[in-house]
């Protein structure tokens, strides 16, 4: 398949009367890691849902693989394209095996019965995301950082040529985070597969990221490589003056930002 | 590649003791039904029924030293009674199950959107004008109250269709709303009845009974039932998936709108069929599958059946009940299955202290 895993064009978006997003493009090559940033409430998760098909477009076109993302049959989408949400609601009485043999719930035959295949994909999915050891536990004893994984792990069970993800890092502590995104550099790197997730942290999208995203007030600012997108010039005005940003030389010159006090008066 | 060896174990192990669960009701519910045909006002011992059920089978004569009243009492009365009592309280419980499923609710059981005060309300309206036509097996309460449980339902789910969707929280409130109505109008009707004899009727069929039970009636409700389950099977892992948010579902293939609607439609279907033979009988459907969910996990392909199992097996025991603690009176089976069902419960939640749901 030649076509684009994602391309958007001039996508704009309201819930109701507010706005979300306008005339937002974006596209996505196969092995591609590319990350959306910007300031809470840019529109980032709207955008993801967009590109999951979840969402209709106002105006514009998304596009998966070359086809309007809402003219997919899921089942047939879910195949390509797997999402990993923000703070999914998993029941608390799912064993974690339980949880992410559902990834492969678009491959499932006659009545779901799951296949060698399916279980073998699924035990790998567990130990590429290093949950392998609580396969058995249940999803209501585990903590939000473990939580976090087995979605991940449920989404890559999906076998997508195209991974979104909104906020993959939340709740995870630093070694964890440096982890997940290594992976998903790797599936990308290995598999072709095409990466877009919302990142907050700003140094964790310079360091991981092939490509920026910069979402302020539901329109694309700047897009491009860390070091282009991430000026301090630039990040002045979307976050406020009290950053610091240095270039790295142990990463190839990415850009790191650091955040000042600000002296905050108390009346 | 190192696969986690003791999952796959774990996961055979819960399989077995899942199938030995399903063999265990199995035989629970056979043994159950022929102490409910053993029971009443007649006592046939359980080896007369043994000994004519033999001889139905075989196609031998009936052995000459049993009352040739017993054959009638059994074919005619106890068995129909039975075996509709297992089919009502199997399609209840199915249904509590799938409403669970679908509306992300614990709460949730067959009546939850329109089937009971529909039904309640046709059921009324042909009682309180006394009609007399029949139809395919089913009598004018009975026809009524399945119409009156579909256009319910109908109602509800159109009244809360919003922009191409169904969301639950309005799926829910609407049939609350409509609920209310139906019942004002139940209890209206009541309220101008003639005689104490009409009210009394209509109080009787609410709460729930099958001492009408006849053979006719089970072959009138089977096909729908039988539809029912079919789609409802079908959509047994479906509904696994829909224990994640609708997102998820989603986005991992499921057309959640399209499938909502088909298992609100097989599922209303059935359960209006089952009522409007039985009246209003409640808790079965609520509970029978959070008893299942607490002993043996949220599978929806092993919760279906043996919630099927135990709610035949609930039923017919609390049938029995309901005719032969005060016989020759007969108690209300819905008053029986609160009784018994709700300590019940409380007890098994009580012992888990897990959350369930």
């Amino acid at each position: 398949m030649d076509a684009y895993p994602l391309e958007m064009t001039d996508v704009s978006f309201a819930y109701d009367e507010r706005s979300a997003l306008q005339k937002v493009s974006l596209r996505l090559t196969p092995g591609e890691v590319v990350s959306l940033i910007g300031p809470n409430g840019a529109g980032k998760s709207t955008l993801i849902k967009l590109a999951a098909g979840l969402l209709r477009p106002r105006n514009g076109s998304v596009k998966l693989f070359g086809d309007p993302a809402t003219e997919w049959r899921r089942r047939d989408l879910a195949r390509l394209v797997a999402l990993v949400p923000q703070g999914p609601y998993i029941p608390p009485t799912f064993t974690v095996w339980e949880s992410v043999l559902l990834g492969r719930t678009p491959y499932l035959g006659l009545l779901g019965l799951a296949y060698k295949s399916d279980r073998r994909i699924t035990s790998q999915a567990l130990e590429w995301v290093g949950i392998a050891h609580l396969a058995d536990r249940r999803v209501g004893e585990l903590s939000g950082g473990e939580r976090q994984r087995v979605v991940l792990a449920r989404a890559l069970a999906q076998e997508p040529r195209c991974l979104l993800l909104d906020e993959p890092t939340t709740h995870l502590d630093l070694n964890h985070q440096v982890a997940t995104l290594s992976l998903l550099r790797q599936v990308a790197s290995q598999e072709g597969v095409a990466v877009l997730m919302v990142l907050h942290d700003l140094n964790l999208a310079a360091s991981f990221a092939d490509r920026l995203v910069l979402l302020v007030d539901g329109r694309v600012v700047a897009q491009g490589s860390p070091a282009e997108v991430l000026r301090r010039e630039r990040l002045v005005t979307v976050y406020g003056d009290n950053i610091t940003v240095l270039t790295r030389p142990d990463d190839g010159h990415r850009p790191a930002i650091l955040p000042r006090r600000r002296s905050v008066e108390v009346r | 590649m190192s696969t986690p060896p003791d999952s796959q174990a774990t996961e055979v192990r819960s399989l077995n003791r899942r199938l030995a669960a399903l063999v265990l009701a199995l035989v629970t519910l056979l043994l159950v039904a022929a102490l409910g045909a053993a029971l009443g006002s007649v006592r046939t011992p359980p080896s007369a029924v043994a000994q004519l059920c033999w001889a139905r089978l075989t196609g031998n004569p009936v052995p000459a030293d049993l009352p040739p009243a017993w054959e009638t009492i059994l074919f005619e009365i106890r068995f129909p009674r039975v075996v509709l009592g297992g089919l009502v309280g199997m399609t209840l419980a199915v249904a509590g199950a799938v409403y669970q499923a679908i509306f992300r609710n614990p709460l949730a059981d067959p009546y939850l959107i329109g089937v009971s005060s529909g039904a309640s309300f046709g059921a009324t309206v042909a009682m309180y004008f006394v009609w007399r036509f029949a139809w395919g097996g089913l009598n004018a309460i009975s026809l009524a109250a399945f119409a009156g449980a579909l256009l319910t339902t109908a109602a509800i789910y159109s009244l809360a269709r919003v922009g191409g969707r169904t969301p639950v929280t309005t799926l829910i409130l609407a049939g609350v709303a409509v609920g209310a109505v139906l019942s004002a109008g139940t209890t209206l009707l009541m309220f101008t009845a003639s005689d104490a004899f009409h009210t009394i009727h209509i109080l009787g069929w609410l709460m729930g009974s099958l001492a009408l039970a006849n053979w006719e009636e089970v072959r009138a409700i089977l096909p729908y039932l039988l539809l029912g389950f079919l789609v409802i099977g079908w959509h047994a892992h479906t509904l696994n998936v829909l224990q994640l948010d609708e997102e998820q579902a989603q986005a991992l293939g499921i057309e959640v709108e399209r499938v909502k609607g088909v298992l609100i439609l097989a599922t209303s279907l059935a359960a209006a069929a089952a009522i409007s033979v039985s009246g209003v009988i409640g808790f079965v459907g609520l509970v029978v599958p959070h008893i299942v969910r607490l002993i043996w996990g949220p599978d929806h392909r092993f919760l279906l059946p043996t919630s099927a199992l135990l709610g035949a097996i609930g039923l017919i025991l609390a049938d029995s009940l309901a005719r032969t603690l005060f016989a020759p009176r007969e108690l209300p089976l819905g008053v029986v299955t609160a009784l018994v069902g709700a300590p019940f419960f409380l007890h098994l939640l009580r012992r888990q202290k897990r959350e369930v749901f």
